[in-house]
């Protein structure tokens, strides 16, 4: 299963504020091609190993290689150009712009840059692949929840990144909305591409994972496919407590 | 020796109006650009109590203190509240705060220079040499040095060991959790901008004593008093008092060693220095 | 280029045509006037490239301008006249990079008191060296009457036009606003904030200075207070507020009328102007605050809904 080559790679990633330690040496792998999830209890330290990767906060110590090349350390915009894109946990669009503009801002400063025509012709292509052709030049205040979040996705999409970091990009959709959200996934992962997510869906997580790795406490717990690791009873603890171990 | 004891003296009365300044952007979120004129109020009214009816100006603190709060409180529900509600953001709210204090300040620059004129204004208050350590100190700063030390003592001890200074604490961290904790917090606000105010007012009453004000010179004290704030970190009233010492020494080394025009300058030195070294503030942990 | 390019700058080529004619009516009142819109309008229009997408508030064009006036007053006697704005410029322009790299690394509130005290600074520095060196002000002697002064400006504003044209259809212009909308997703977008914030202040620095150059010659006598006053930053900022920001025609919008105004008030309240200015200011802020510019986009977007109904 895990056979493609290593994409991105944590060594003993850690990040530390003041006595807390969010991170505590984490490592990881996440191979080419494939959906990693990262899960784990509230306050396990899943969004802060997120943000270590995107660059949005700086490790304490350890580190982050994309494709053999440490990354750790460097500022966000230095990790975004050479290809690692993301959501934000609260959806983050350009409020001032349409839903076009905002997609064509990945395609012309992410990891593959674009300009002028060819920018604009991948966002539309980015849009209609999430399903949002029809609401390019719709300003963002108009759009449902769930179409934001399609907006904030096909801006990561737009840059053609190496890896795609999704945090809890399936939080707070309806039934109905979750469906099309775990649709839409899949079919990036149909595609080929490589993702990080971090979800609290436990149905998302077994129907899109390859891979798993559980955190609690800052400290990955288990790892392995979602089958093998949700049945963990160290994983099962963390979740529930001791009682139900 | 007489240079830094000068300093120091000096920095205690900017203490007072960047203490004033904290509480304003520190707990309000307002970063008012109008707080030197208030201070140039308070110099006036000390001025004009004094050479119109012999008053004291120690004794005008009591009288600038609640007018300065009624003043403040009146400014910022009429003025800024609608501010505070509009603004979606922080970011926001603090781009709308500035315009619009740095047209109060206009107005308030305007109103002062109508009612006043531009002349200069100085009077002599206990203009008598004091020996401290051997040398000689204006009795003036003296006092005003002991006002200012007295005033922010008052202040540092209701925030600490008072239930409203803790609930205005407790603002000044997260508006946010303040309110779900119960504290009224456009009601606290207002009241810590009307405290701030009041306080920059009494520092203007302190510092007329022996600085020589005009109707204009309020944005170089705004601009002092935000370097200050800046330097001893946002919301941290011992880190301004001990900014402001700093500033104070900075300056009267600046101003008796190379030229007495500088004084601003020498504040901007100062002020680069942190930025370029530590923006979270001298005592102020990395933002993380 | 698209139709709609050529239409607008043709459009803007013919409008500066016409304005260019004012000195031949030879009414010397008219031209004081349209100079005076004139460097408001190059002054604002500048401005507005920054501080519009960016939202952060420049109140240093009076340093820029004061340093640019002070390259005229002390180079005249050295340099031949037409050399001194382009090198105001340069030397507004390094200055602006200077600013920015100390303070647009950090948050809005850095650099708005940065530039809220930059003018006084430099001019209580200037003011030391003149006494230093014994002279107080200096004079500036040229054959420029108002009507050269006038067309000077009026090409620098063809520039600030063509190079705010340029910038909204460039990448910095994107990136700009990008930051200006929210300056985390600039970064994780992969764009170098600071750079780009330091690299479109340059243009606004550079601009006051060379205004501030080309002026210089009017007021025959410079001092530091008089180069470096306040207000100037102030009104700058208050037309291009009235205008808005938004688009690149927004601050010209406010300046014309803004100027007409204040010639009015500074003749009939000469004693009450800062007031007056600060409640203007104050009225601005509360009732227009995205200026003409929002005021026409909101009443554009009622016709067109107006329009779908029926």
């Amino acid at each position: 299963m895990r056979d493609g080559a290593q994409v991105l790679s944590l060594r003993g990633a850690t990040k530390r504020f003041g006595g807390l330690v969010a991170v505590d040496g984490i490592d990881f792998d996440v191979h080419e091609h494939e959906v990693l999830g990262l899960i784990g209890p509230n306050g396990s330290g899943k969004s802060t190993t997120l943000n270590l990767i995107s660059g949005a906060l700086a490790p304490t110590s350890g580190t982050i290689t994309l494709r053999g090349a440490p990354i750790s350390g460097q500022p966000a915009r230095e990790i975004a150009r050479r290809g690692v894109a993301r959501t934000f946990q609260l959806v983050r669009l350009l409020p001032s712009m349409t839903v076009l503009e905002n997609v064509t801002a990945g395609a012309v400063f992410g990891h593959r840059r674009r300009w002028g025509h060819a920018a604009e012709a991948q966002a539309l292509a980015v849009l209609e692949k999430v399903g949002l052709a029809g609401a390019a030049q719709s300003r963002v205040g108009q759009l449902t929840y769930i179409d934001t979040k399609r907006v904030e996705l096909a801006r990561a999409l737009a840059g053609d990144p190496e890896v795609l970091l999704l945090d809890e990009w399936l939080a707070g959709l309806n039934p109905t909305e979750l469906e099309q959200g775990i649709d839409l996934i899949h079919k990036l992962r149909d595609e080929g591409r490589t993702v990080v997510l971090v979800e609290h869906v436990m149905d998302a997580i077994r129907s899109l994972c390859d891979a798993c790795v559980v955190m609690s406490s800052g400290r990955k717990i288990a790892e392995g496919t979602p089958g093998e690791v949700l049945s963990d009873p160290e994983v099962v603890r963390a979740y529930l407590g001791d009682d139900n171990a | 020796m007489d240079i830094i004891i000068t300093g120091l003296l000096l920095g205690g009365t900017y203490a007072l109006i960047a203490t004033g300044l904290n509480l304003q952007y520190g707990v309000a979120r307002i970063m008012n650009l109008a707080n030197g004129e208030m201070l140039v109020v308070g110099g006036f009214t000390a001025f004009a109590l004094y050479t119109g009816a012999g008053i004291s100006p120690v004794l005008t603190l009591f009288i600038v203190a609640p007018i300065a709060y009624a003043l403040n409180w009146a400014i910022y529900r009429v003025m800024l509240r609608p501010l505070v509600k509009r603004a979606k953001s922080r970011g926001m709210l603090e781009q709308e705060s500035i315009l619009t204090t740095f047209g109060l300040s206009f107005t308030m620059v305007g109103l002062m220079l109508w009612i006043f004129g531009g002349s200069y204004f100085k009077y002599s208050f206990l203009a008598r040499p004091f020996v401290l350590f051997g040398d000689n100190y204006g009795l003036n700063r003296i006092v005003a040095f002991l006002c200012a030390v007295i005033i922010c003592g008052v202040l540092y001890l209701w925030l600490n060991h008072s239930r409203a200074g803790m609930a205005i604490r407790a603002v000044a961290v997260s508006p946010e959790s303040a309110r779900l904790v119960g504290i009224d917090v456009p009601k606290l606000s207002a009241h810590a901008f009307a405290i701030g105010g009041a306080v920059t007012a009494m520092g203007g009453a302190v510092i007329s004593t022996f600085l020589t004000l005009d109707a204009s010179t309020g944005v170089i004290f705004t601009m002092k008093a935000l370097i200050i704030v800046i330097m001893g970190g946002v919301g941290d009233i011992r880190g301004t008092i001990i900014a402001a010492l700093i500033l104070g020494v900075g300056e009267t080394l600046v101003a008796s060693l190379i030229n007495p025009g500088l004084t601003l300058a020498a504040a901007y030195g100062m002020f680069i220095l942190i930025l370029l070294f530590r923006p979270q503030g001298l005592f102020g942990r990395k933002p993380t | 280029m698209t139709t709609r390019d050529w239409k607008n700058l043709v459009l803007g080529a013919v409008l500066l045509g016409i304005a260019a004619l004012l000195p031949l009516t030879g009414d010397a009142y008219a031209i004081a006037l349209g100079v005076n819109i004139a460097m408001y309008g190059v002054l604002a229009t500048s401005w507005a490239l920054f501080s519009g997408p960016t939202h952060y508030i420049s109140l240093a064009t009076a340093a820029f301008f004061g340093v640019g006036t002070y390259v005229t007053a002390s180079g005249i006697d050295v340099l031949p006249y037409w050399a001194l704005p382009p090198l105001a410029g340069i030397i507004g322009g390094i200055l602006a990079g200077i600013v920015g790299l100390a303070t647009l690394r950090l948050s809005g509130v850095y650099f708005v008191i940065f530039t809220l005290g930059l003018a006084e600074m430099i001019r209580q520095i200037v003011t030391w060296r003149q006494n230093a060196t014994g002279h107080k002000g200096s004079y500036v002697l040229t054959d420029l009457t108002e009507n050269h002064i006038y067309w000077q400006l009026l090409g620098v504003a063809a520039l600030v036009y063509l190079a705010g044209w340029a910038i909204g259809r460039s990448r910095l212009g994107f990136a700009l606003r990008i930051i200006g909308d929210d300056e985390q997703v600039a970064s994780h977008l992969g764009i170098n904030t600071a750079v780009s914030k330091v690299a479109l202040f340059i243009v606004p620095g550079a601009v006051a200075a060379i205004v501030g150059a080309m002026i210089a010659p009017r007021y025959i006598y410079i001092e530091p207070s008089t180069a470096f006053t306040p207000m100037l930053s102030f009104q700058v900022v208050i037309m291009a507020m009235l205008g808005g920001t938004g688009r690149l025609w927004g601050p010209i919008v406010g300046v014309i009328p803004f100027t007409l105004l204040w010639e009015v008030i500074s003749v009939s309240f000469p004693n009450q102007t800062t007031l007056l200015l600060g409640l203007c200011f104050l009225l601005i802020v509360y009732l227009l605050p995205n200026g003409f510019v929002g005021l026409f986009q909101k009443i554009h977007a009622r016709a067109l809904s107006k329009e779908a109904y029926q």
